[in-house]
């Protein structure tokens, strides 16, 4: 961790240094929240184009057909619904299940 | 040294970045679940939404790949006890 903190330490300007410090710490949070966004859409659209190209290309021809198209769109929606059912089920699992 | 942290920072980042950690780990479950789910229940060509059918699959889906994980931490924790005091 120390790594992600050298980036807050780095050289800074000369303002007051606790506002400074303040500026820098939300910088770096929100930084790290992208980072993770980022990450996760990443692998979301990763793992949707593995499972769209074995349900919607079943023969890969010289390109995609206009029916291969419309099952790409559509398996798109689908894989994205399926996700924040998903979202939605899972977590409030996680919560009934944490020891209270 | 000039960019030293304080405590108090040094603990909120901390606090801030196991939080991140434990949301990424919940992240990796979900899209996990939704592999696992999709393959399981949305078969065929995809329509243009969810049936019935297929949104109580993947409740169910979900729901049951957290009983059967559970269930299956019991068994192994139950024989790697029973081993231990034998």
């Amino acid at each position: 961790m120390s790594s992600f903190l050298g980036s807050l330490t780095g050289s800074s300007g000369s303002s007051s240094p606790s506002s400074d410090m303040t500026a820098r710490k939300e910088a770096f949070k929100e930084n790290m929240r992208q980072q993770m966004a980022a990450e996760s859409a990443q692998e979301l659209f990763s793992t949707m184009t593995d499972k769209c190209f074995m349900k919607c290309i079943a023969k890969p021809s010289t390109s995609l057909s206009s029916s291969e198209e419309t099952c790409l769109d559509r398996c798109l929606e689908r894989y994205m619904e399926t996700f924040n059912l998903v979202s939605r089920v899972y977590i409030s699992r996680v919560n009934k299940e944490r020891p209270v | 040294m000039s960019g030293t942290i304080d405590e108090a920072t040094q603990k909120e980042l901390t606090t801030f970045m196991e939080a991140q950690e434990a949301q990424s780990r919940l992240y990796k479950q979900i899209h996990k679940y939704t592999g696992l789910c999709w393959d399981k229940c949305i078969p065929g060509a995809p329509g243009s939404q969810l049936s019935n059918g297929e949104q109580n699959c993947v409740i169910n889906c979900v729901n049951r790949f957290v009983d059967t994980s559970m269930f299956l931490m019991k068994k192994v924790e139950s024989q790697r006890d029973q081993a231990t005091f034998q």
